[in-house]
């Protein structure tokens, strides 16, 4: 029975349910909170900190990435300019070793923990691999900092070999929930994105697994993705915003509305009270400064900072003096570890 | 102090430079109001002063655009 056919407040369940109990919210739970009205949001926001407060403490990790090879994509995944299929002005290029080490210097710097290498394919042929194997080795060489990586799908062997390198952590996002995904993307399935899913995870590498929101997808498709990556129990979950890119299908919509997105942040924390939340492309354009600083407070537990993969960034200073003003002290690198 | 113009730091000074760097139009022609609220989170994108499509870079803390035939520039994101 739903919390509304029972005449019980969503938030009253999900602080006794999800707060005291630790028991993530059901779909039909987290539509009901990505229902309530604009006038709960900060009661809403309130309960999701103190959910991130309990299962995950105060820590934030902090997060660099960058692009080994940027554009022409065969995938044709609505929001993104890296595609080859679309006519965005990003052209086709790869960073050489040297840059990809500055990257990752750059990154430590910060105070970050984590450097995701990202490159824009289906899946990785010899030749990125080979890249990979001399980037990470180049990287660990250089710079104190935990290496992740983001592919594309990958085979059982591809997935043996960046565990040998010492990729820690591989994202593969599931981009939206399976009923909408076919409106995102048709070149790959749903089903495709959790095999290499399912395969990490079963790899000893963490498993960073999210997804987007303000594609167009309904209330109950973004519940959806919530729910699914629950289920998936990945060890991250990285939370982007769509930044309508010129020239992509999805370049016409507009940027989701900083309530919703709040609204948004919060039920993923709900729904996921023991998985890192990270603020991922997007949140500059939908939130802005003050909306930065209420998600931090509403359940992210986790930041990219500087510049992203083909867009720029808030400068670190700025989000770095935030986490210090609200007493988040950044994770160490030795507890990610 | 200026205003900021869609044509970005890519511009030599002394070159005519006539192309938005974000959408590759003419500067004098369209509105670029949009694509002057773009400019802090969006590298440019197109030469300013050819309109060729640059192959642009961006790491943490920096970006670099290249022109074929105008060169490469390379800026530090924040200040």
């Amino acid at each position: 029975m739903t919390a509304q056919a029972t005449g019980t407040d969503i938030l009253d369940v999900a602080r006794e349910q999800v707060l005291e109990r630790g028991v993530p919210l059901t779909h039909e739970q987290v539509v009901a909170v990505l229902r309530t009205d604009d006038d709960r949001l900060e009661d809403l926001l309130a309960l999701a900190h103190e959910v991130r407060m309990r299962y995950q403490g105060p820590d934030v990790e902090v997060e660099g990435i960058v692009s080994l090879k940027t554009g022409g994509c065969p995938e044709d995944c609505h929001f993104c300019s890296q595609s080859g299929q679309f006519t965005s002005p990003v052209r086709s290029v790869w960073l050489n070793i040297p840059q990809l080490v500055r990257a990752a210097e750059q990154t430590a710097a910060t105070g970050a923990s984590e450097f995701c290498i990202v490159a824009a394919v289906r899946g990785p042929d010899e030749r990125l691999m080979a890249q990979m194997r001399e980037g990470v080795a180049a990287i660990k060489a250089a710079v104190d900092i935990e290496v992740a990586a983001s592919l594309g799908m990958l085979t059982q062997e591809q997935v043996d070999d960046l565990a040998d390198m010492g990729v820690h952590r591989y994202n593969h996002n599931l981009e939206a929930g399976r009923s909408y995904f076919p409106q995102v993307v048709t070149t790959h399935s749903f089903d495709e994105r959790l095999d290499t899913c399912r395969m990490v995870k079963e790899s000893g590498m963490e498993l960073c697994c999210g997804g987007l929101v303000g594609m167009g997808e309904t209330i109950e498709q973004r519940a959806e993705l919530a729910v699914q990556l629950a289920e998936l129990e990945p060890h991250e979950v990285p939370l982007n915003f769509l930044n309508p890119r010129p020239g992509t299908p999805f370049g016409d919509l507009e940027p989701m509305g900083s309530s919703d997105a709040l609204r948004t942040i919060a039920a993923f924390r709900l729904a996921l009270p023991r998985t890192i939340l990270r603020y991922a492309g997007g949140r500059e354009l939908t939130l802005g400064d003050l909306g930065t600083r209420d998600g931090l407070l509403g359940g992210i537990n986790a930041v990219i900072v500087g510049n992203y993969l083909t867009t720029l960034g808030r400068d670190p200073k700025e989000d770095l003096a935030l986490l210090d003003e609200l007493q988040m002290p950044i994770k160490a690198l030795n507890e990610t570890l | 102090m200026d205003a900021p113009t869609p044509a970005g730091p890519v511009a030599r000074p002394g070159e005519p430079a006539p192309w938005c760097g974000q959408c590759g139009e003419d500067l004098t022609e369209a509105d670029h109001a949009r694509c002057v609220r773009a400019a802090p989170l969006e590298p440019p994108r197109y030469c300013a002063h050819c309109r060729r499509r640059m192959v642009v870079q961006v790491i943490p803390g920096t970006w670099t655009a290249t022109c074929s035939r105008h060169g490469s520039v390379e800026q530090p994101t924040w200040g």
